[in-house]
Parts: C-alpha cells; structure tokens; sequence
C-alpha cells in the first residue's frame, strides 16, 4: 500500500513537473516575442508606405512592400561616407590596440618586474572612471592638438590599448603554463619573440572575442563621435543615422529611418548570431569571474 | 666559492632588469595611453572645475574657487536631472527581478535554452542609438505602436510618452528594461548553473518545498551575481545619456527626461560653461566612487560565497 503511494507520488511529480516545464516554455516564448517584437516592427516599418505607417491603426505587415527606402538610404553619400568613416576607425585601433593590449597582457602575464601591481591597478582604475569625466578635457586636448576636423579623436586613444581586453586576455594567459615561458628562452627566443611567436597564437580564442566585442563597441559608439567629430564629413555611422531620425521625422518619413537603422544594426546582430556562443559565454564569465 | 656565488647573483640580476626592462617596454603604449587620456584629463577636470572657464577666456585667470560647486548645488535644473537619474533607476529591481524570473526559467530548459538566451540579448547588442530611435517611433504620440495598441485594445488614445513630464519616465524606464534584461538573464543564468545541483537534492530529502529551496538555496548562493548586476547597473545609470538625447532631444518638456550626464553635455557643450561642466563631472566621479565603496563595504555583510 505505501509502496503504491510513492509510486503514484512519483508519478504525479513527474506530470506536475512536465506541466511546470510546459508552462515556462510558454511564458519564456510570450517574454521572447515580446523582447523581439520592437524589432520586427522595425523591420516592417521600413517596408511600409507613408500612408500606411500614418494610418495609426495597428498593422505589422506592409503592403504593399516596398523596398525603395533601402535604395534611398544606400544612395545617400552621407550615409555611406557614415559606413566608411567607422571602418576607418575600426581598422587601425583593432590593429593596433589588439596588440599594444596583448603585449600588454603578456608582460602583466607572464613578466617579472619592479611596479607590475602598481601599474595594473592604475590601468584598472580607469574602467572605473566614466567617460563623461574626462570628455571635456579630452575635447579640450583633441581641439589643441588640431584633430576634431578628422577621426583621430577615435582613432589614436584606441590605439594605445584597451585595458579590459588587456584584463580579459591576462586572465586567459594565466591559465597557460609558465613553463612554455621557460622553455622559450631555452630555445633562444627573445622577449618579444616568445610573445609573437608562443603565446599569441595561443591566445588566438580570448584576442578574437575580446577584438569582437570590440568592434562592436567602437561600432555603436555615439557619445565620443558626437563631441569630438566637428565636421559632418567626418561623422560616423551611429551620429549619421540620429540626424537622419532629427531630420526625417519631420518629414514623417519613418520608412527611410527605420531602414538607416536597420542597415547600421546589421553588422554587429550578424556577427553576435555567428558568434553567440562565444560572446554569451565570454560576458557571463566577467559576472562570475 | 664564494666569488662563484656572487657573479652567480650578479648575472640573474643582470637577466632580471633585461626582463625589467623588455617588460616596462611592453607595457609602455597603455600606459602613456593612461597618462594622456585618462590621468591628465582627470587632474585637468579637476583644476577647471574651479575656473570659470568657457574654453575661450583664460582658464587660469578666471579661477573662482568653489564658486561653479555652489552654483551647481543651488541649481533647480541640477537637482530635476539628479532626481531623474534616480527615478530612472526604478528600472535597476525591475530588470533584475524579471532576469532572475527568465533565467530560472531558462535553466529548466534543455532544448530551447540556447535560442532564447539568444533572443532575449539581441537588444543588447543592438546599436543603442538605432534601438532609441526605434522606440521613439514605438513612443510616438500619434501613430507610434504603443499608442496604436492601446487604442485597438481599449479604444482610448494612450499617454504623450515622450511629451508628457511623467511619462517620458516611464517611457525611460521600459526602454531600459527592454534594453539590458539580457545582461542579467546571461548573468543569473550563469550563476544559477554554477550551484551544485546535490544541494537541491539534499534539501529535498529534508522535506524543502520549491519555496523554501529557492530562498535558502538559490537566493543566498546567487547573491554575487546580485551585487555585481547592482553595482554595474548603479554606475550605468549614472550615465545615462545617448536615449535621452536621441528620443527627445533638448531633455523633454521642461527638462524632464534630462540625467545628470545629459546636465553636463547640455552646459559644456552647448553653453560652453566648460569649467563649470567639469566641477558637475568631478560631482559624478565622486558619486561614482562613493557607489564603488558603499558597496564593497557592504558586500560582506550580505554576500554570502560558497565557501
């Protein structure tokens, strides 16, 4: 008889379980499209007509869909001079900055010397400190030095490393052991050369993230361009598509700037559902560290 | 023997300040990186903030000492994006409650985990400038989604988001919930995996109940994740800005969606009051500190690890 109960017991668990676990996935699925829906209306604003999106009623498919307004975003040069003007800071700080931070982090890593906690905590100080501390003396700085009528404001700082990439990427040395430090001198390397040569291409993994989420950054970053880019030729793409929306809205032309948006969205959603694993991964570590 | 010892000595040391001195090489770029861009302007910020400095006069030969500070501090427009910053960090509980909700029920996923996570982080890798934009238009007063739904759902026309003095906050306040959920869904989702799972099966041999198991086990043991999400949103929301700016512009009706860093901006930048918008900057820094080791302090009183 109390045999039975338990089993029956169990059983019930296990229906009760199978009912929780239906009736989760059907909340987490309304809270998913929920999150995404903004999105989507997004997308199907920038299929729309005019009349259409100034109907006021709620309608979430275009029609008819017109797919004009990408043309008109792609044919505007200062959109695509927006484009260019970000890939022309991308590509010299990823360069540049990924290896003054990895070669910072090696030394951090895997070097002995005199101050090394010192430095390291002066660098790790300034994750701490806002950038809208120092954004005043830095425009002073950049506006002396003659630079706020090109990108070098964006460019010059970020090549000089980022210390959460040099954070991240002496963690992930740590776990590589010391000995390959050893046998390295043994075999006649120099300093540089056993970085170069040893333990960067076993930090390939981190650097990449780390470079990744990077671009992202630099991809989406609105403030720093906003203060210190003083001529329109310079903008980037993020400062380009705010006065897109300032311009066009009075326009109610909601189509053409829901399609600049989108188009500047595009890299980075693309890259993170390629890489998704890694970067999810990568972020939930910082919180545990 | 003793000779031998010596030079023995003599030459590590010798191999010690060549790896000294390769090291300080290494390590050169960031930090000149940190003297120029970072220190400098930080010492700068210091010394105009004490300067009645517009970026055109002379900085030294308008110093006022702590007059922008007091000028700061009796300012109504200073204290409206003060109290603002803060309302729009009633949104910090709501994010992390609704994270730890999704990501407990995330990790009764096995199959769909993946997918959701994914799902629920893509707006916050979304550009944040194209993702204000996009819900400005949801927020818009006439023909926006929001107020669309709400008319075909009561037949009533919905509030003036982003025009009206209270619910511009509001409207803040939804837009970045929307945008970091993700961040501490990942979070609290990695977290609650690191708990052993025999701890649960203990305390269901005992007799717990699904409440109890989540206060005495889930709770305590997630509390790093809390404090961490805590103290990143804390400092996030003190610089909050670029929604402000993209979704109305000049701060709202009557400054009412203005932040602190919004306070700022506004004077240097567009009043070029730049001495006077340093002293705010150094008001931030300070605040930003105080959060830092306020909860540090408090970590231990209400963290509990592991071990």
């Amino acid at each position: 008889m109390k045999q039975r109960k338990d089993l029956s017991d169990h059983y019930m668990k296990s229906k009760k379980q199978k009912i929780g676990d239906v009736v989760v996935f059907i909340l987490l699925a309304i809270g998913a499209v929920a999150m995404i829906f903004p999105l989507i209306y997004m997308v199907a604003t920038s299929f729309m007509t005019k009349n259409q999106i100034l109907s006021g009623t709620l309608t979430l498919f275009p029609d008819p869909i017109l797919i004009g307004k990408y043309r008109e975003v792609l044919s505007k040069g200062q959109f695509i001079s927006g484009i260019f003007n970000t890939v022309k800071v991308e590509i010299p700080v990823l360069l540049f900055g990924g290896f003054t931070s990895s070669l910072a982090a090696f030394a951090f890593a895997k070097m002995n010397f005199r101050g090394k906690n010192a430095f390291f905590m002066a660098l790790l100080a300034t994750i701490m400190i806002p950038f809208a501390v120092v954004m005043i003396p830095q425009y002073v700085l950049f506006t002396k030095l003659g630079w706020t009528n090109s990108l070098l404001p964006l460019i010059i700082p970020g090549c000089f490393g980022n210390v959460s990439m040099i954070f991240f990427l002496r963690q992930n040395l740590y776990s590589i052991p010391n000995e390959l430090m050893d046998a390295a001198k043994l075999d006649g390397c120099g300093y540089f050369g056993t970085y170069f040569r040893v333990f960067l291409p076993l930090m390939k993994g981190a650097l990449g993230t780390q470079l990744m989420l990077w671009f992202m950054g630099i991809w989406n970053d609105y403030l720093a361009p906003t203060i210190f880019l003083r001529s329109e030729k310079n903008w980037t793409l993020q400062v380009v598509i705010r006065s897109f929306n300032s311009y066009y809205a009075i326009q109610s032309d909601y189509a053409l700037i829901m399609a600049a948006s989108v188009i500047a969205m595009i890299p980075t959603l693309l890259l993170f559902f390629i890489f998704q694993r890694i970067i999810i991964e990568s972020i939930a570590i910082s919180g545990i560290k | 023997m003793m000779q031998k010892a010596v030079t023995k000595k003599h030459q590590i040391s010798e191999m010690a300040k060549r790896e000294e001195r390769w090291a300080w090489l290494f390590i050169a770029a960031p930090f000149v990186g940190f003297l120029f861009f970072m220190a400098y302007p930080i010492g700068f910020a210091i010394f105009a903030s004490f300067s009645r400095w517009t970026g055109v006069n002379s900085l030294t030969g308008n110093l006022v000492g702590f007059k922008n500070y007091a000028d700061i501090l009796t300012d109504a427009k200073f204290w409206k994006s003060m109290v603002t910053t803060l309302i729009y960090m009633i949104g910090i509980p709501i994010g992390m409650f609704l994270g730890l909700a999704i990501a407990m029920g995330l990790n009764r996923m096995k199959h769909t985990r993946r997918f959701f996570t994914t799902v629920y982080y893509v707006p916050v890798v979304s550009s944040l400038v194209a993702v204000s934009i996009l819900w400005a238009w949801v927020f818009n007063y006439d023909y926006g989604l929001l107020n669309s739904m709400i008319k075909a759902l009561t037949g009533i026309h919905g509030p003036n988001w982003l025009g009206d003095e209270f619910w511009v906050k509001v409207a803040m306040i939804i837009f970045m919930t929307w945008k970091g959920l993700g961040g501490s869904i990942i979070l609290y989702l990695a977290g609650l995996q690191n708990i052993p799972r025999d701890y649960y099966e203990a305390a269901k041999i005992d007799g717990a109940n699904g409440w109890q198991l989540f206060k005495n086990i889930t709770i305590p043991l997630i509390s790093p994740v809390t404090f961490y999400i805590l103290i990143t949103s804390l400092i996030g929301g003190f610089q909050v800005f670029v929604e402000v700016q993209v979704m109305t512009g000049n701060g709202g009706t009557n400054y009412s969606a203005a932040t602190i860093v919004f306070y700022l901006f506004d004077k240097a930048f567009n009043n070029s009051q730049l001495g006077y918008g340093c002293a705010v900057a150094v008001i931030l820094a300070l605040i930003i500190f105080l959060i830092t080791a306020l909860n540090f302090k408090g970590q231990d009183k209400w963290v509990s690890t592991m071990d």
